[in-house]
């Protein structure tokens, strides 16, 4: 059983990270559905860089770079020229996927090396590592599985108590009032959508350099798409993005365990699950209406000045 | 950034906005030459190879008008919701909710007549699509729910959905353990008309019955007015959610027949795949169409030509599908950011600058 838990934790940070990259995003107003094709960007060059490099900082360094360029070109295209945040998105999934099949065609099949798979090894945590069931689920995992706890603790605190994560909060609920107390709309939105790029291409990275550490065709499998519901059924709280993730990862692997126990149920019915929930979460936060739970007054909503 | 000026174009000269169009692909077809050519491939030859394999002969011309039906039926689906300004993004879950109805009719009445079957499956398949649609917009109506969301989400549940019964209870027993779904009987596969099955004829019709919908008639004119603003609607007295419900029904009834289409005249049998991108794919040429059916229709045969031209190029010169989609995602980012400068002008004035100094 903590092993299946275990697992959950494994299948679930790169979910984790994208989900964080996506709300980020969303925070400052923009809806980017490129989270697929951010994750397979990142997911190659984190493999190439991986495997050339031998080095593992530097594999982490090409996803965020990857995911922060492509999204640049998101921002750049949502941000200064305006163009609709649902197409551009998309098209940016189409981009990312033919950008990691076409890099990837040479490393098909290739394996990270040893001094790779090292690095990305579980390392129990002292201490919290022998607090009894918690511990080997929680705190015998690898670096990038602490670092997604941490990203979690500082993106809430970003968020909620500095001004810099207020005048971000202003920015996506309404921009023109955020742009009216003198904040730079247009900063804030591109800084945000690089940086929740970034937080996607290294979940790409998490699935190719330590869940199938071999480069396989389409190694995301529809995972951008679990994120952009995430950040949905967490109601854009880090906190809740990272119980989702990790409820997510652990149906992601159910089927699979569930038979090898004899209990046979499709994987794919379980597969509907996540996106089955996100409805009932969607419906019920609009139920609700509660303010903390909603999306961002002005997702999706372009902003520029002379037409206020 | 001061020393630029952005401000709304009140209206642009036709003649203008044509010359930014074909500047903003011809800058794009440039671009993308740069990367074909970073690539290691001739950008000249690339091209001549993609517009030959997809216009070159009788044969491949049929195979471009295969992949430019699915697309028109479908954009005009999207087209339905958003006029409304309902982002229905669940094209994909829609068309696999049709052909999965039309293939549940397909395969338990397999000896009807060739008319009345077909005709079932399309009703059926129109029905599936319909309701795939109505969930959303049901919800989006009466409590106001992100459709957006909504729609994306249903997309995943019918894939998975098929998937499952490909993998599951419709697997057909004698294909040896390779899990695809029993074939349709002949009666249940689409007629052709000059080689090319008649759903390009159906196509047309549609686009033709969607053109005179939206200009011509009261319902048409009632979902503009909602996708204008709702509040207008709601002051001339409008049923607001009746109007977003048929709407959507009709969105989703076209997607779905898109689905028996494919299902029927392409696949003859229902797989996971079917819906081959043709419901995101669908969103941009719709978006790209300005909302306006018989734009739809050049835009989708330009859109099938890319789709032709590069499944082409991976045969005739082994350049792997992923190049053809880079191309088609760099067209289009191009051609998104020069919709900016058909909607805003920007002026340089570092004279009005000084002045104010």
């Amino acid at each position: 059983m903590e092993g299946y838990f275990a697992a959950a934790i494994i299948a679930g940070t790169p979910l984790l990270f994208a989900t964080l990259g996506e709300l980020i995003t969303e925070k400052a107003g923009h809806l980017n559905l490129g989270v697929e094709g951010l994750m397979m960007m990142g997911a190659i060059i984190g493999f190439i860089v991986g495997l050339r490099s031998q080095n593992p900082a530097l594999a982490i360094v090409g996803a965020l770079a990857a995911g922060s360029i492509g999204s640049a070109l998101y921002g750049f295209l949502t941000v200064t020229l305006r163009a609709n945040h649902v197409v551009t998105g998309l098209t940016l999934t189409v981009f990312g996927q033919g950008f990691a099949s076409f890099l990837g065609q040479n490393v098909m099949g290739s394996v990270i090396p040893a001094s790779i798979k090292q690095f990305f090894a579980p390392k129990p945590i002292p201490l919290l590592s022998d607090i009894p069931f918690l511990g080997p689920i929680f705190f015998r995992q690898d670096i990038l599985v602490y670092c997604g706890y941490l990203m979690v603790v500082l993106v809430t605190l970003y968020l909620y108590k500095t001004r810099l994560g207020l005048n971000l909060r202003a920015v996506g609920e309404n921009a023109a009032a955020a742009d009216a107390s003198g904040i730079n709309v247009t900063a804030y939105r591109y800084v945000h959508i690089i940086i929740g790029g970034a937080l996607c291409g290294l979940g790409g990275a998490y699935m190719s350099l330590i869940t199938v550490p071999v480069w396989q065709e389409n190694v995301i499998a529809g995972r951008g798409w679990i994120a952009v519901a995430l950040v949905i059924f967490a109601s854009w709280n880090p906190i809740k993005a990272l119980i989702g993730a990790f409820l997510f990862g652990g149906l992601n692997i159910l089927g699979f365990r569930l038979q090898s126990m004899g209990i046979h149920i499709s994987q794919y019915l379980i597969d509907m699950l996540p996106y089955a929930t996100t409805i009932i979460i969607v419906i019920i936060s609009t139920r609700k209406n509660k303010k903390e739970d909603m999306a961002p007054g002005d997702l999706s909503n372009p902003y520029f000045r002379e037409e206020r | 950034m001061n020393f630029l000026k952005i401000t709304k174009r009140d209206d642009l000269p036709p003649k203008k906005a044509t010359a930014i169009r074909i500047l903003s692909i011809l800058l794009s077809l440039v671009f993308a030459g740069l990367v074909i050519a970073a690539l290691g491939y001739n950008p000249i030859t690339v091209f001549a190879s993609m517009v030959k394999g997809a216009l070159g002969s009788k044969i491949r011309l049929q195979q471009t008008v295969l992949k430019a039906i699915p697309l028109v039926i479908t954009s005009l689906g999207i087209l339905m919701a958003f006029k409304m300004k309902f982002w229905n993004i669940g094209g994909e879950g829609q068309i696999m909710m049709g052909a999965l109805a039309a293939t549940y009719v397909a395969l338990k009445m397999p000896d009807l007549s060739r008319p009345v079957l077909l005709l079932i499956m399309a009703v059926a398949a129109m029905v599936a699509g319909g309701i795939w649609a109505f969930i959303p917009a049901y919800f989006k109506g009466k409590m106001g729910t992100n459709e957006t969301i909504f729609t994306l989400m249903l997309n995943y549940i019918a894939i998975k959905f098929v998937t499952y019964l490909q993998y599951g209870p419709w697997r057909d027993p004698s294909s040896q353990g390779f899990p695809k779904i029993p074939s349709f009987s002949t009666n249940a596969i689409l007629p052709s008309i000059g080689g090319v099955h008649i759903g390009w004829i159906i196509a047309l019709l549609l686009v033709a019955l969607v053109h005179i919908f939206i200009n011509h008639t009261k319902k048409g004119y009632e979902i503009t007015v909602v996708g204008e603003s709702v509040e207008t609607a709601r002051y001339a007295g409008m049923n607001i959610t009746s109007i977003i419900i048929t709407a959507m029904f009709l969105s989703g009834g076209l997607c779905g027949l898109t689905g028996m289409i494919q299902a029927s005249a392409i696949e003859k049998t229902l797989t996971s795949s079917l819906s081959a991108n043709y419901g995101f794919t669908a969103i941009t040429t719709t978006w790209l169409s300005r909302l306006n059916s018989i734009a739809i229709l050049f835009v989708c045969c330009a859109f099938a030509v890319l789709l032709q031209g590069g499944a082409y190029i991976q045969i005739s010169m082994q350049i792997p599908a992923s190049v053809a989609d880079m191309i088609q995602a760099i067209l289009l980012f191009f051609v998104l950011g020069s919709e900016f400068f058909l909607q805003y002008k920007v002026n340089f004035h570092t004279h009005a600058k000084k002045e104010a100094n």
